[in-house]
């Protein structure tokens, strides 16, 4: 599964309408659960989480391990605590990375629409999306070794032209509204009333846009470090935990399938989460409900 | 058919097939392996995999190794040794022909060991005949070979899959279709999946029981497992996951043979890079880890510990695993001695394989418990090697050097370890010249004991050889002295 | 028509030469020499000169790029480092893997996927709407390779009816082969058929606000005839856009799921060609993969500008 092709799916898919409030709360209840057990991860875990007790391992779900151990007798629940900081850091920066340098751009060919400006910015943005995006970030991190700071740079490139397309796309519409046509009157630069009159205009979409580009950067997180190309041992990460839990999974099923429900829970979460926030945000969206 | 009928004659099935047994004979065998060959010269990579599917099988040299690993004649039916330990006069052994059906003669072992040390030879171990001065066609079955200088290992470096004997006929296509003198000869490779051998009619030796066998290679450890659960294999030789061992083990159908490889697995150390250049810090490192854990943790059990980078089942082995007992309040306070009561921090890289991957992580936890942070960073192999082998920008690493009778190394300043001991040099070179059994033993332990003391690397475990076969599979090697799967030997019980 | 046929025609190539400059340039910075890669550790140096010589790898860089460039436009993708056959006869080789896999699992997403849509595009709001909505949030958030993980720990380790992995090769009959390949293209095809089940869905939601629909239900159709009749044909076009670009990127898309199941397929060619440093093969696979979508895309906006004019004036 590329990021590319979910970006591209997942932007129509919820278009349709749905009781509102069930699937943000939802949403919420479920992310809400992985973000309080990362934050509380910082102060406390069950046991440390570097701590190995080979004799002790691989042991299913107990009161001691309530997700049981993994196969350095490591203590489960502890690493998908820390792990879950891993995965919401790392998304989060790469949503960033895509939005701090896709907006702007965004804006930009939108402010010169027609001209030499839009047309390379566009072009570019149809590039980056030619290239399959997991071979790309598996090369990145090739390059520039294996690391959770490659991984966001590697995820966060592709956030870069979906949030440059997004923006573009409702600033054109913009730019033609009569609020925009008086700034430009009263002498505003294009760079101002971009700034001014179109970014707050368009910060609901982002948010919705961002929410589902965090939930992919977990799944793409997840692939990253389940091919080894995440962050590093002994940093915690989900996608590492399954990839050693692969030779496991006849031993000690769990190991495998606990990892694989926190990725599922999570993902789950942020997209009810951007479906609701869509239909609240989303102006569309919200005439159609009224 | 009724039931009592359906009986009957089930067992008059039963009964005919026990009386021809001949029939249920099988002559064929599957081996699997994990990874496969990126091509088929054994002369011309590194890659483990060419020789496991060639050596003994499809190419043979003028010696080669037995399962003990002792050195024995193979095309070369005798030699004899100069006063001076310079000549070798080879003599071949007569009717050995190549899978093409050309005579192999003095001139293509000539041409074999020419090739071999080469200006733009790409042999992997082009060292093995650094010592040759010439080589010599004297009589199409007599080889003489003259000696820069004397190399007591000489006969023991011609035993190895890259000095094996080909012929300058078939060399263009050595890549893709071997040509060699063993007792299979190439049939197929399916890139991806398989390589298959067919016995050789014109064999020289003693005929293999084996009509055809067939290497197929599965690099998933997942897949490995299900692939011998399901049958689909005879035999998996070196079977990538430890931890599925114990189900073999307890599964009547499987046999598990566990043997030992040449393969010392070490914590390797920049005894370049500060704090590292320090011998205290080295030796509080080594009574910083236990090995114990590092064997049970990564390997699940399989692996013996070494105290020295020397193979425990060799005959000159010198138990030194009490020097770097695992003791961690001692390590601390060498560390205290040596300045640095607070620990520092080091970079851990780690190549691929699992005893690396595994291994480092408890280590890092080992040494974390005295002070001594690590960075890890997994590298792939072609990264490994430039960064850490060739560049030395490393601090720790962990691999298995699975060479046979590698302590040389040592000797070498500018090799990854930059261990620079003029003293363990001059003895290397002594030993490179003496030819004598006993004095040969002594020198080699007088080396094991020398990296010990100076704690050079820190000494972990000695690879296990393990392979899984089906229960009723004979002759297969359970140890490695060399990265083969020697078929000649195989057969199915009766 | 064809002014705009040949705009786009210069910017494909402009794409064309920039994707291959970028690949190339990504591709040789990564460190590790494919040459001491294949001597190993105990290589002295002139042999890994020797074998740098032999493979072509001590020409300037500029002039491999242009050779690179120069073989690939005349049909001639080079030759592997590691394995020494044609990078061509590779990607053919793995091809046989790749395009038969893509293959299966976009068939059977879409024959999960076209149902499920209909279905809840037609009970939109009940029931049926929510559980089929349901289901498919759950396989965009389920990731394919966990899936596969827990597919073979069910049905090749627990119950035995498929090998967890490898591929036996159609010379082994038509059967074996797709068993090899029912896990993995089941693995790839769930997430897939929850997208496009949901795309069908809003597609087909979209055009039963149409217009055209609303004449269909006024001339006496039912809502389902309607549906049945005009709705799904029309939905078609975005959801068959969506499965053409799914298509190209299945087959690199696929890299992970090949690696879970071992299968010698495109994605993992290049995934061991990585590992090998085997410069070539990478660069020709993922621009092979390039040139796929790029194509794609330039056909699909040539087809749509050939329906509709308007689009010719690109806003």
């Amino acid at each position: 599964m590329s990021l590319a092709e979910r970006d591209r799916a997942a932007a129509p898919a919820a278009s349709g309408r749905r009781p509102l409030p069930r699937s943000l709360w939802i949403g919420l209840a479920l992310s809400a659960v992985f973000v309080v057990a990362a934050a509380l991860s910082f102060l406390w875990t069950p046991y440390p989480v570097d701590g190995m007790n080979i004799p002790a391992r691989l042991q299913p779900p107990s009161w001691a391990h309530p997700l049981g151990t993994d196969h350095f007798g490591r203590d489960i629940l502890s690493m998908i605590m820390v792990g879950a900081r891993t995965s919401i850091a790392v998304a989060l920066l790469a949503v960033g990375i895509g939005m701090a340098l896709g907006v702007p751009l965004g804006l930009a060919a939108a402010a010169r629409r027609g001209g030499l400006l839009d047309e390379v910015i566009m072009r570019a943005n149809d590039l980056i999306f030619a290239f399959p995006a997991l071979v790309i970030a598996i090369l990145i991190t090739a390059v520039f070794g294996a690391s959770a700071v490659n991984a966001i740079v590697a995820i966060g490139i592709f956030n870069i032209p979906v949030f440059a397309r997004l923006t573009r796309g409702a600033a054109l519409s913009l730019w033609e509204r009569e609020f925009i046509l008086a700034a430009r009157v009263a002498g505003k630069s294009a760079a101002r009333i971009s700034a001014e009159h179109i970014l707050p205009n368009v910060a609901n979409l982002l948010i919705v846009q961002g929410t589902i580009q965090f939930s992919l950067g977990i799944l793409a997180e997840a692939g990253l470090s389940y091919v080894g190309l995440g962050a590093q041992p002994p940093t915690p990460s989900w996608g590492r935990m399954l990839a050693e839990a692969q030779t496991m999974v006849s031993l000690a099923p769990h190991v495998a399938l606990i990892p694989g429900l926190a990725i599922v829970f999570t993902v789950l979460g942020l997209n009810l989460m951007g479906d609701g926030l869509r239909d609240l945000l989303d102006p569309k969206v919200r005439k159609a409900r009224t | 058919m009724t039931k009592p009928l359906r009986m009957i004659a089930a067992s008059a099935l039963a009964l005919a097939a026990g009386l021809a047994p001949a029939w249920a004979q099988r002559s064929d065998v599957t081996v699997a392996m994990q990874l496969e060959p990126p091509h088929l010269d054994p002369t011309g990579g590194a890659a483990g995999a060419i020789d496991s599917v060639l050596y003994a099988n499809v190419f043979e040299g003028l010696t080669r190794f037995t399962e003990s690993g002792e050195v024995v004649p193979a095309l070369a039916e005798s030699w004899e040794i100069s006063e001076d330990g310079l000549t070798y006069t080879f003599t071949l052994r007569e009717g050995v022909t190549f899978h093409d059906g050309t005579a192999m003669t003095a001139a293509d072992v000539k041409f074999s060991l020419d090739r071999a040390r080469a200006e733009d030879s790409t042999n992997a171990q082009k060292q093995l005949f650094a010592a040759i001065d010439t080589v010599e066609a004297v009589d199409p079955r007599t080889v003489r070979v003259t000696l820069a200088q004397p190399d007591g290992m000489f006969l023991f470096n011609m035993a190895w899959g890259d000095a094996v004997i080909v012929a300058p006929e078939s060399i263009g296509e050595i890549k893709s279709r071997p040509v060699g003198t063993g007792p299979f000869r190439f049939e197929d490779w399916v890139q991806g999946d398989r390589v298959e051998l067919t016995r050789y009619a014109d064999y020289w030796g003693e005929a293999p029981a084996l009509e055809a066998a067939t290497f197929k290679f599965i690099s998933d450890p997942t897949a490995a497992f299900s692939a011998m659960m399901a049958g689909d294999i005879d035999a998996f030789s070196a079977f990538p996951a430890p931890e599925n061992l114990p189900q073999f083990e307890a599964d009547p159908r499987f046999q598990v043979l566990v043997g030992s490889t040449e393969g010392e697995t070490i914590l390797s150390t920049n005894n370049a890079q500060p704090p590292l250049d320090e011998p205290l810090v080295r030796k509080a490192i080594a009574h910083a880890i236990d090995r114990q854990a590092v064997i049970e943790g990564a390997m699940f059990g399989y692996g013996t510990p070494i105290g020295t980078h020397f193979a425990p089942h060799h005959p000159a082995y010198v138990d030194l695993t009490d020097m770097s007992a695992h003791d961690p309040d001692l390590a601390r306070e060498l560390l205290a001695d040596a300045g640095y009561p607070d620990g520092f921090t080091t970079t851990l890289k780690l190549p691929p394989p699992s005893y690396a991957r595994r291994g480092g992580e408890i280590i890092a936890a080992q040494l974390r418990a005295v002070g001594i942070e690590t960075e890890i960073t997994n590298l792939e192999w072609a990264q490994w090697l430039e960064e850490v082998f060739t560049s030395k920008n490393y601090g720790l690493s962990i691999v298995s050097h699975t060479e046979p009778m590698d302590i040389g190394i040592y000797a070498r300043p500018d090799y990854y370890f930059q261990y620079d001991n003029p003293e363990f040099q001059a003895l290397m070179e002594e030993l490179n010249a003496t030819t004598d059994a006993a004095a040969r033993t002594e020198m080699l332990q007088d080396a094991q004991r020398m990296i010990a003391e100076d704690y050079v690397n820190g000494y972990l475990f000695q690879l296990a050889m393990t392979t899984v076969a089906k229960a009723d599979l004979r002759g297969l090697w359970a140890n490695a002295p060399t990265q083969a799967v020697d078929l000649t030997g195989v057969s199915w019980a009766e | 028509m064809l002014r705009y046929t040949l705009k786009r025609l210069i910017s494909l190539g402009v794409s064309l030469a920039v994707a291959s400059l970028v690949i190339f340039l990504v591709v040789e910075v990564a460190p590790g020499d494919p040459a001491a890669f294949m001597l190993g550790i105990n290589a002295e140096p002139e042999a890994v000169a020797a074998l740098r010589a032999e493979l072509g790898l001590d020409v300037p860089k500029w002039q491999r790029y242009l050779d690179w460039v120069g073989g690939m436009a005349t049909g001639d993708f080079g030759t592997s480092y590691t394995y020494r056959t044609t990078v061509a006869e590779m990607i053919a080789e793995r091809l046989q893997v790749s395009l038969p896999l893509a293959l299966c699992a976009l068939a059977l997403s879409t024959a999960l996927a076209f149902p499920a849509g209909i279905y809840a595009a037609a009970r939109r709001g009940r029931a049926g709407d929510l559980a089929v909505m349901g289901a498919t949030q759950l396989g965009i958030a389920v990731p394919n390779f966990w899936f596969a993980m827990m597919l073979v720990l069910l049905f090749s380790i627990t119950l035995g009816w498929f090998g967890a992995g490898g591929f036996p090769g159609w010379e082994a009959g038509l059967w074996p082969g797709l068993k090899a390949l029912t896990l993995p293209a089941v693995a790839l095809a769930l997430p897939q058929a929850a997208i496009l089940a949901r795309v069908m869905r809003s597609s087909l939601i979209e055009i039963m606000g149409e217009d055209f629909m609303r004449t269909a239900r006024a001339k006496g159709l039912t809502r389902r005839q309607a549906l049945w009749r005009h709705g799904v044909r029309n939905a078609l076009i975005p959801v068959l856009t969506i499965i053409g670009l799914q298509f190209a990127f299945l087959l690199a898309g696929a890299i992970i799921i090949e690696q879970v199941f071992y299968l010698p397929g495109l994605g993992r060619l290049i995934f061991q060609s990585i590992s090998a440093r085997d410069l070539i093969v990478v660069e020709s696979v993922v621009m092979l993969l390039v040139f796929a979508v790029i194509v794609v895309n330039f056909l699909v906006d040539l087809a749509y500008a050939a329906v509709d004019p308007r689009l010719r004036r690109r806003t």
